[in-house]
């Protein structure tokens, strides 16, 4: 489904952030990116959503180019984002949050139906309905990150760190709703640091190294393997 | 109270009211691009020119040649942010200053040449003539000019909060890029920002030409206003801006009556001193 092929990738006036990756995202599959604090993971899933772009190489979706897609389209081709640190409108409620997750759905109805749907996964939303999001606990505001980004009825859902800041049982409440989310058919690619619960509930992971994939396989493959056991698991 | 003191809070509402609707496109403008609209106040000086025109050559009252200046300034708003703003939004801050400066410049030193610097006037509007309640005198077209302004100022708050589009508008200010991710042209969003924050002090040039005079530096004026009253309620804070522009309405009138009229201006800008002294983001800034 999803498709990078030799991408560089950079700021700016700055040096490359990653350099020539491939790697691919099949339909249905949960695809963890882990790596350490600047390995350019983020870059990654920025170049996807199109906030950045490819100094080389391409990505596709669905044998498509992704890369020459306006950024604020994106999102009509199925793509969402869960930011890294949740860049919520931190001045408009929860429901117009949820609201604007949807803004590139023109029927009424269903982004009506998506609404129902997402304050169900999460409850603790629905309680807080009307309050500005800035006010929202970080757990909360990650829950409404997550859901923001499932409004617009993705086909491939992206979470940059969506574990960040949050208190161990909540972090595993969030790893079970990225569960439940691909168990209903959303392709996932996830950036953890949480390499553990990651490469749990992952089908396959890369890991990424100072812009470079260093290694990769299945999820349990990749949870034996020495490098990432004395790098990012500590063992 | 005096009668006085009474009227003389009357009169600052009033033109309170009128600052509020000027200032509120300027901020609008500010929050959603970070920009300072320097020529905010030129455009408020052409709409009045257009309405004297339409008056002096068509007949046309101003009350009428509101929908005109509105559409006009929304024009002149779009048409600047495509062929000068949006080339420097992306540029250094002072290549930003610059332009909107150079558009400011070039508009009042336009306006002196071809309509001379002398104060105009237009000589029988439809609306004149005052209601008296008790000692109290309502100058009706001021009165009018500042019941449209809270009009259209309750109006465009109604569509950022309720509205698609409006919302829109409000999330790209608090975060380009997440507005971007979920879809929104955040290019489109500057220039209808723009031009939406034109068209308002289109409308509030319209009410003005109906009792106030027109001539090329009163932009300057009401520019320098409208800038303090941006700060003093928070910059990009529309309800900031409102609170703030009748503020500064009260403070003037009755500063002018307290003291003599030749300082409410000094008053005006001291209350802005004091208060970014004690709360540098303004009163509802953030
Ligand atoms: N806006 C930016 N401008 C310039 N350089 C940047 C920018 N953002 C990131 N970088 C650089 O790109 C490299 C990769 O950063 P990136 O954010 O992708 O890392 P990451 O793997 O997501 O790290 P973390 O786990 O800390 O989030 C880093 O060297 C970083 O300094
Ligand atoms: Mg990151």
């Amino acid at each position: 489904m999803l498709e990078i092929k030799n991408a560089s990738i950079g700021y700016k006036g700055g040096v490359l952030a990653v350099q020539g990756i491939s790697f691919t995202v099949k339909k249905g599959e949960v695809v963890s990116l882990i790596g350490s604090n600047g390995a350019g993971k983020s870059t990654v899933l920025r170049a996807i959503s199109g906030l950045l772009r490819p100094r080389t190489g391409e990505i596709l979706l669905n044998g498509e180019p992704l890369h020459t897609v306006p950024p604020y389209d994106i999102v009509r081709r199925g793509v969402a984002m869960v930011p890294e640190g949740r860049q919520l409108f931190g001045r408009l409620s929860v429901i117009d949050n949820l609201l604007m997750g949807a803004y590139a759905i023109d029927s009424k109805q269903r982004t009506q139906e998506t609404l129902e749907t997402v304050l169900a996964l999460f409850p603790r939303l629905a309680e807080r309905k009307g309050q500005r999001a800035e006010t929202l606990s970080g757990g909360e505001q990650q829950q409404l990150a997550i859901g923001r980004g499932l409004m617009s009825q993705p086909s491939l859902l992206m979470l940059d760190e969506p574990s960040l800041g949050i208190m161990p049982k909540l972090v595993s409440e969030i790893f079970q709703t990225i569960h439940e989310v691909s168990k209903k058919g959303v392709t996932v690619l996830l950036v953890e640091q949480n390499v553990f619960e990651a490469l749990h509930i992952s089908d396959r992971a890369y890991v990424l190294q100072t812009g470079r994939i260093v290694l990769e396989g299945r999820g349990e493959e990749l949870l034996k393997s020495d490098l990432v056991r004395q790098a990012y698991l500590g063992m | 109270m005096s009668e006085q003191l009474i009227q003389q809070l009357v009169n600052g509402l009033l033109i309170g009211f009128l600052y509020s609707l000027i200032a509120i496109g300027l901020t609008m403008i500010w929050g959603v691009m970070n920009i300072i609209n320097f020529a905010h106040g030129d455009f408020l000086m052409l709409s009045m020119f257009i309405s004297f025109w339409l008056y002096t050559l068509y007949g046309l009252d101003p009350i009428f040649s509101i929908p005109i200046c509105t559409g006009l300034l929304f024009l002149l708003g779009l048409l600047i942010y495509k062929y000068l703003v949006s080339k420097v939004m992306t540029g250094p801050a002072l290549a930003q200053l610059v332009v909107t400066f150079g558009v400011s410049i070039f508009i009042a030193n336009a306006a002196v040449l071809l309509w001379t610097p002398d104060f105009k006037m237009i000589e029988k509007p439809l609306l004149t003539g005052t209601w008296s309640f008790g000692t109290i005198q309502l100058s009706i077209p001021k009165a009018v000019a500042s019941a449209g302004s809270v009009l259209v100022s309750l109006a465009l708050f109604l569509f950022l909060r309720k509205s698609k589009t409006g919302k829109a508008i409000l999330a790209t200010e608090m975060n380009r890029n997440s507005a971007l991710l979920m879809g929104v042209n955040t290019d489109r969003v500057n220039a209808l920002s723009f031009a939406i924050g034109s068209a308002l002090v289109g409308i509030a040039g319209a009410f003005l030409s109906m009792y106030y005079y027109i001539y090329p530096g009163v932009g300057g004026t009401f520019g320098l206003i409208s800038f303090c009253i941006v700060a003093l309620g928070g910059f990009g804070s529309i309800e900031g801006a409102f609170i703030a522009g009748i503020l500064i309405g009260i403070v003037q009138t009755l500063g002018g009556y307290f003291f003599d009229p030749a300082y409410k201006y000094a008053i005006v800008f001291a209350l802005y001193l004091v208060t970014v002294w004690i709360r540098p983001q303004g009163l509802l800034g953030w």
